[in-house]
């Protein structure tokens, strides 16, 4: 898993440097998270995307897009060779998620808060058409900060939506900072037991508790409060809030290469 | 007071209740029983309209809870797994609260949503301008892959409902809803389609033609039997489709005319005559023509649709005699 992890957050950051995108950091805290369902969790193949029945991931964090490529590239998604074109003039894979872009893509995101009312209309779907399958989104800790997402919340609350699991990257940094400086969270576990969900509080990098949390049945909707680590994985990276923004230059980059064995 | 128009053939407009929003949903209890992927989506609108549809698909009505942002994103999220969600409330709550997650998780990802708003132009007046729908249509028709409808009576409710089902793509549906005894203006039950225009009164060798949407129809009807009363032959159009309503459509059958005008309860900026200008403007022709529609400005005034339309200057008489000195003029 720790292999598989690090070659992905190996490619994501060639890709970052190359085309000067942003949000490295943003990308290498859910590497980890990504792997375990796509690896060892999701019922879905790049055969299966037009079947009903598969299970479904949304990005809610759109801005960790390059994360999601290489994992499904890694699944056979698409061709690898379009990664080498990521963010650039002519390639297919824009810095914010677009569904028509290639196979694998649940949903186009890039605004904050949207995701999780997207994943609660398809897991209703599900519960509609008496589909057992699970409908998992990843958002941001900052992207709580969206009133839209508490509406969604609240109604998953309601409707006991047991097939709907949300993580948090908890990685404790936002825009301009700390998220307890910028707008404080905590409680966080306790906001959601209010709104009447399942909380799991795991380290987002410890790949057996990423997996026992998903695992896990709930008969409430489910949020995983991942801790994780911006940047994760690269030493000069690491909780870095400008991590954020920034994009390897070709020294770090060899660096951070050097550090991902 | 029954509307007549004494030349050429007669329109029969009878006085019965519009009713747009009962027709649309009735329409909608019959599609759903013939097709399960309809689901209906209201953040907690409509009480006593939507109580017959949920008696009978209990399980495809959700009420969301006054939540629209989220409603959207689970309209969406259900027509990626195949549903063809309604989403029904007030037109400012349906199309402006969530903009961002109609643009978005709607037009951009091109779902099979349509958003049904009630409450066109000033039909909600005496509950204040909050309620007021005068700038949806320019906003709604900015968005790529949106269809813009507006019908004028409820038959054309009825037949763009029933086109609805199966547009691929995102639909936006401007309905009036009032009390007011409205006129039935399509008794010649004519082919509605999406993307296409409606003749009420097509003069072949008339110079004017009078352009309407949606429930400025008693305003455009007035006019035009005004009028016929005074000898002028003329086209009147119901232009239900505000988008897609390509200029070749337009080429065809006004480009011929030397008076064209415009007519909506909607503001001046965006909506149904900015449309037509922009063709008129691109296009060879050169008809005399005028926009009428709310002033830019919010009212603030206190009373019914009617009392508050002739308080801003939207009133048939001042058309009229606006109509009139321009086709004396020129004439």
């Amino acid at each position: 898993m720790k292999k598989l992890a690090n070659k992905i957050r190996k490619k994501l950051l060639i890709m970052n440097s190359r085309s000067f995108a942003s949000h490295s950091g943003s990308a290498l805290s859910i590497v980890d998270i990504l792997v375990v369902l796509y690896f060892k969790i999701l019922n879905i193949s790049p055969n299966s995307l037009s079947d009903p029945k598969r299970d479904k991931l949304i990005l809610s964090k759109g801005h960790g897009s390059s994360a999601l490529y290489v994992t499904l590239a890694e699944k056979n998604f698409f061709d690898k060779s379009l990664l080498d074109k990521f963010y650039l003039d002519g390639g297919k894979l824009p810095g914010h998620l677009d569904r028509e872009s290639v196979p694998g893509i649940e949903v186009s995101s890039g605004s904050l808060g949207h995701g999780l009312s997207l994943g609660l209309g398809m897991a209703l779907a599900n519960s509609i058409d008496l589909i057992n399958s699970r409908v998992f989104v990843i958002s941001g800790d900052g992207e709580l900060n969206e009133g839209s997402i508490w509406e969604a919340i609240m109604l998953a609350g309601h409707l006991k939506q047991n097939n709907l699991t949300l993580i948090i990257d908890n990685n404790k940094l936002q825009g301009y900072g700390k998220t307890s400086n910028i707008l404080n969270l905590e409680p966080l576990d306790d906001k959601f037991k209010v709104f009447n969900w399942e909380v799991i509080q795991i380290d987002g990098h410890n790949y057996e508790e990423i997996e026992k949390a998903f695992k896990l049945e709930t008969d409430k909707p489910k949020v995983i409060i991942a801790k994780t680590i911006k940047g994760k994985g690269v030493s000069y990276m690491e909780n870095k809030f400008e991590w954020h923004y920034k994009s390897p230059n070709k020294e770090q980059l060899k660096q951070a290469l050097e550090e991902l064995i | 007071m029954a509307l007549q128009i004494p030349k050429q053939r007669t329109i029969k407009t009878s006085f019965r209740r519009i009713d747009m929003r009962n027709t649309f949903v009735k329409t909608l209890i019959k599609l759903a029983e013939n097709d399960e992927r309809i689901v209906v989506l209201t953040p907690d609108l409509g009480f006593s309209v939507w109580e017959e549809f949920e008696q009978k698909f209990p399980k495809r009505f959700f009420n969301t809870g006054i939540a629209e942002q989220n409603t959207i994103g689970i309209a969406s999220g259900m027509a990626l797994s195949g549903k063809i969600v309604y989403v029904y409330s007030i037109i400012p709550f349906i199309t402006m609260r969530p903009f961002e997650q109609i643009r978005n998780n709607i037009a951009y990802m091109n779902t099979n949503v349509r958003l049904v708003g009630v409450g066109a132009g000033l039909t909600y007046g005496a509950q204040g301008a909050t309620h007021h729908a005068i700038e949806d249509i320019a906003i709604m028709r900015s968005l790529p892959n949106m269809v813009v409808l507006s019908p004028c009576d409820s038959y054309e409710v009825e037949k763009l409902t029933e086109k609805s089902l199966n547009h691929e793509g995102p639909i936006y549906f401007r309905l009036a809803k009032t009390k007011k005894e409205y006129p039935i203006i399509n008794i010649n039950e004519s082919d509605i389609k999406i993307g296409e225009i409606n003749f009420i009164e097509k003069n072949p060798n008339s110079e004017i033609a009078i352009l309407f949407t949606g429930n400025a129809s008693d305003i455009a009807l007035d006019v035009a039997v005004e009028l016929k009363k005074r000898n002028f032959d003329l086209d009147i159009i119901s232009i239900h489709t505000i988008k897609p309503l390509n200029y070749g459509i337009l080429e065809k059958n006004i480009s011929t005319k030397k008076f064209i005008f415009t007519i909506e309860e909607h503001s001046i900026i965006g909506g149904l005559g900015s449309v037509v200008s922009e063709f008129i403007a691109e296009s060879k022709f050169n008809p005399i023509f005028k926009r009428f529609a709310l002033p830019d400005e919010y009212s603030h005034f206190v009373g019914s649709q009617f009392y508050i339309r002739e308080k801003l200057g939207f009133h048939k008489d001042i058309i009229i005699e606006k109509i009139i000195k321009l086709l004396k003029n020129t004439v």
